[in-house]
């Protein structure tokens, strides 16, 4: 006799023996034993029962919202309700027929407007980027760095603007922005202006000019970049730090030790081992800066040029959907590109 | 004969005491906080020791070498290299470079462009960085690995690439924490055998942490033990072994039987120690500084001690000699150890080399023995 078939057997005798002892089968109730049997009925098994959630939600509130804007991207405009052609016709002989326009994504690349909207939207979100990086690698690198206790501090400040809105906090930044606002009166108070009045005289034979007091710093390009690295300040703080708190302090004193110093240490070692830190807080900051609306509505001028903006006239001047969803899917490749290129590249660090 | 080039280890300038020290180490205290991790140590290295501070964790010994390489501020004394105050010089100016415990390679960086990081740093040229990176691959044999990254290495390699690249600057002083922690046993035996190697022929001045007291005998020229962050012992391995100047460190190194007994006779040329523990009188050959009735330890290794089964004749009346029963016997190949209950009910351990292939006369479980010693054999210690 195999082994096998050896085993079955004992299998199959311990199974009666089960049987013969257990007497009258008691019915027992167990939920999760129904919900499992049933999903394992339907195909559904341990691994699918975890992925299923999530995949319902991303199909719902994603994948399908995405399409009905896509569908209406391929749709010509009409005075109406909805403003926009259905795609699929049936004619009076019952044929099915589906007509795609695209004349939205022609409109597109016609009208300068929109390309504008794209270079200066993705000009903004660069240099906020690059100024976030600036400002947001020594507060974590100071984080990093600090003891236990002040590093929880410190997160927490970090992390402390969350907790009040968002629309607020932007609102706030046009009391200190505008002319005579907080930072205008403070310098003045300061007595800044007799400071721009001498370094002028000292710049003048150079033909340059610092100009006067009070400084137009709100519906500017400026305001547009001081709110937007504000607002984003913790996405590029947060993944630094988790790098860079990581990094072992061996290998800076091995650096040290090998002659290097400080600043050398800092662009040998450090930048480099926290280039994925880098990455990624950059991708966090840049990519939603593309899209942003709100910040560009309140701070920036009428010459700020962003294509969330853009998106909300068609959508809600122009009640041009069709455009407006061109525009939307347009962006979305924009944005797309860029995330699959910096992917690529924190990949390529991460395996070196 | 062949010819060895003068090293250290042969010429001793400790033992003499003109000679000038290259690492002089003054009263030297760090407290970290009220806590003083090292308490007033003063240590003189010559040049071209092999120097192993030996101690367990939290003796103070890497904080010691920390402060050497200029991690740690001092909290008093003075540390002078080669005749230079190292007060306020930082890590990155002195002569002086380490291997780190874990190699602290630098990740993302190939094994070349560990090894040249400090010539860098030292704006050689091209052409003498690529001369030098070469001549120390070849010294620890690691041709052909230039490309590769420190996670595509073997333990044992990342050890060598570590080495190299803190020899790369021709430091004049090495420290090694821990060098062959992160090895298996063989490999560290034989990296052990190539670093002194690598010690000679570049005449290099090397400190070594260790807790590895196998490793400090086998690869220093001197041990310093630390306790607690004070220097137990300096000496040279065989003094440290044989004539251990307290219980600390005859407990340190090596396995030990310690008895404590009083003086009963104290002349010049022997003493007698009475101790209930050996269960008789200890007959110590030469004279030693202590008084009558004066309670001390003597201190036996165990490869020192004979074990018969017939009672043997005793070198001196009445001592060195003691009777009891082996409880166990362990066989390790090259020995045996056996441990003997003796009559006071202390367990002696006492090792026999093996010199006999299968002997069946060997002494075995349960027997009744004597275990006796020559009257030079043991230390006393009054500390």
């Amino acid at each position: 006799m195999g082994k096998l078939e050896r085993r079955r057997r004992l299998g199959a005798d311990l199974v009666t023996a089960e049987l013969a002892t257990a007497g009258l089968p008691r019915p027992v109730w167990r939920p999760w034993g129904f919900l499992r049997e049933r999903l394992t009925m339907m195909g559904i098994g341990g691994r699918w029962a975890v992925i299923l959630p999530p995949l319902l939600w991303l199909l719902i509130f994603f994948l399908i919202p995405l399409i009905v804007v896509i569908k209406i991207a391929f749709s010509e405009s009409v005075v109406g309700q909805p403003p926009y052609m259905p795609l699929l016709t049936i004619s009076p002989e019952g044929d099915v027929q589906m007509t795609l326009h695209l004349s939205n994504f022609i409109f597109l690349t016609q009208d300068h407007l929109y390309l504008d909207a794209y270079l200066s939207s993705l000009k903004i979100a660069a240099i906020s980027t690059i100024l976030a990086l600036i400002v947001g690698y020594p507060m974590a690198y100071f984080i990093a760095r600090s003891g236990d206790r002040a590093r929880n501090i410190l997160l927490m400040l970090v992390i402390l603007p969350f907790w009040s809105s968002f629309l607020l906090r932007v609102y706030a930044w046009i009391g200190f922005l505008k002319n005579n606002g907080v930072i205008d009166n403070t310098l003045e108070a300061l007595g800044v202006q007799h400071l721009i009045d001498g370094l002028n005289v000292a710049l003048a034979p150079l033909g340059w000019a610092i100009p006067p007091l009070p400084w137009t710093m709100l519906y500017t390009d400026f305001g547009v970049y001081i709110g937007i690295v504000y607002t984003y300040l913790p996405f590029m703080i947060l993944p630094l730090y988790t790098n860079l708190v990581k990094l072992d302090s061996a290998l800076l004193e091995a650096s040290a030790d090998l002659g290097a110093r400080p600043f050398r240490t800092f662009l040998s070692v450090t930048l480099p081992l926290s280039m994925p830190g880098v990455i990624a807080g950059s991708m966090l900051v840049f990519i939603p800066a593309i899209g942003e609306y709100v910040i560009p509505q309140l701070l920036g001028g009428p010459s700020t040029l962003m294509i969330g903006r853009v998106l909300w006239d068609e959508f809600f001047t122009n009640r041009d959907w069709p455009t407006a969803a061109a525009v939307a899917i347009a962006m979305l490749v924009v944005v797309v590109v860029p995330l699959m290129i910096l992917q690529r590249a924190q990949n390529a660090v991460v395996e070196r | 004969m062949l010819d060895k080039p003068e090293i250290a280890a042969d010429a001793r300038p400790w033992r003499d005491p003109e000679a000038k020290p290259f690492v002089k180490i003054r009263d030297v205290t760090k407290k970290f906080g009220d806590v003083a991790a090292v308490n007033n140590v003063s240590l003189d290295i010559f040049k071209g020791e092999l120097f192993c501070l030996l101690g367990g964790s939290g003796s103070g010994k890497s904080t010691l070498l920390r402060m050497l390489a200029g991690f740690e501020d001092l909290t008093a004394g003075t540390i002078e290299i080669d005749g230079q105050d190292m007060a306020g010089v930082p890590p990155y100016q002195r002569p002086v470079n380490m291997m780190f415990q874990s190699y602290a390679l630098f990740p993302h960086m190939t094994v070349w462009n560990n090894i040249a990081y400090g010539l860098k740093r030292d704006h050689l040229s091209k052409a003498d960085i690529e001369a030098r990176v070469a001549e120390l691959l070849h010294l620890v044999k690691l041709e052909g690995y230039e490309q590769r990254k420190p996670n595509q290495l073997s333990g044992g390699q990342r050890q060598r690439v570590a080495l190299a690249r803190s020899l790369a600057k021709r430091p004049k002083l090495l420290l090694l924490d821990e060098p062959l922690g992160a090895l298996d046993k063989k490999l560290r035996e034989e990296t052990q055998f190539e670093l002194v190697k690598i010690q000679e022929t570049t005449g290099v001045t090397f400190i070594v942490v260790t807790h590895d007291q196998e490793e400090a005998m086998s690869l220093s020229t001197r041990i310093g033990v630390m306790n607690q962050g004070e220097i137990a012992m300096i000496g040279e391995p065989q003094d440290i072994y044989e004539f251990p100047n307290s219980r600390f460190v005859a407990g340190f190194i090596g396995s030990v039987n310690m008895f404590e007994g009083v003086v009963t006779e104290d002349e010049d040329d022997h003493i007698r120690i009475r101790s209930a523990e050996a269960g008789g009188d200890i007959y110590v050959s030469h004279g030693v500084d202590c008084a009558p009735d004066q309670i001390l330890w003597w201190a036996i290794r165990p490869e020192k001690i004979t074990l018969t089964r017939e009672k043997p004749e005793p070198e001196f009346p009445d001592a060195n000699i003691t009777h009891g029963m082996v409880e166990d016997v362990v066989y390790l190949g090259d020995m045996s150890v056996f441990q003997v209950v003796l009559e006071s009910g202390k367990r002696l351990r006492v090792t026999k080399a093996n010199s006999l292939r299968g002997d069946p006369e060997a002494i075995s479980w349960n027997e009744e023995v004597w275990a006796s010693w020559s009257g030079a054999a043991g230390s006393v210690l009054t500390s």
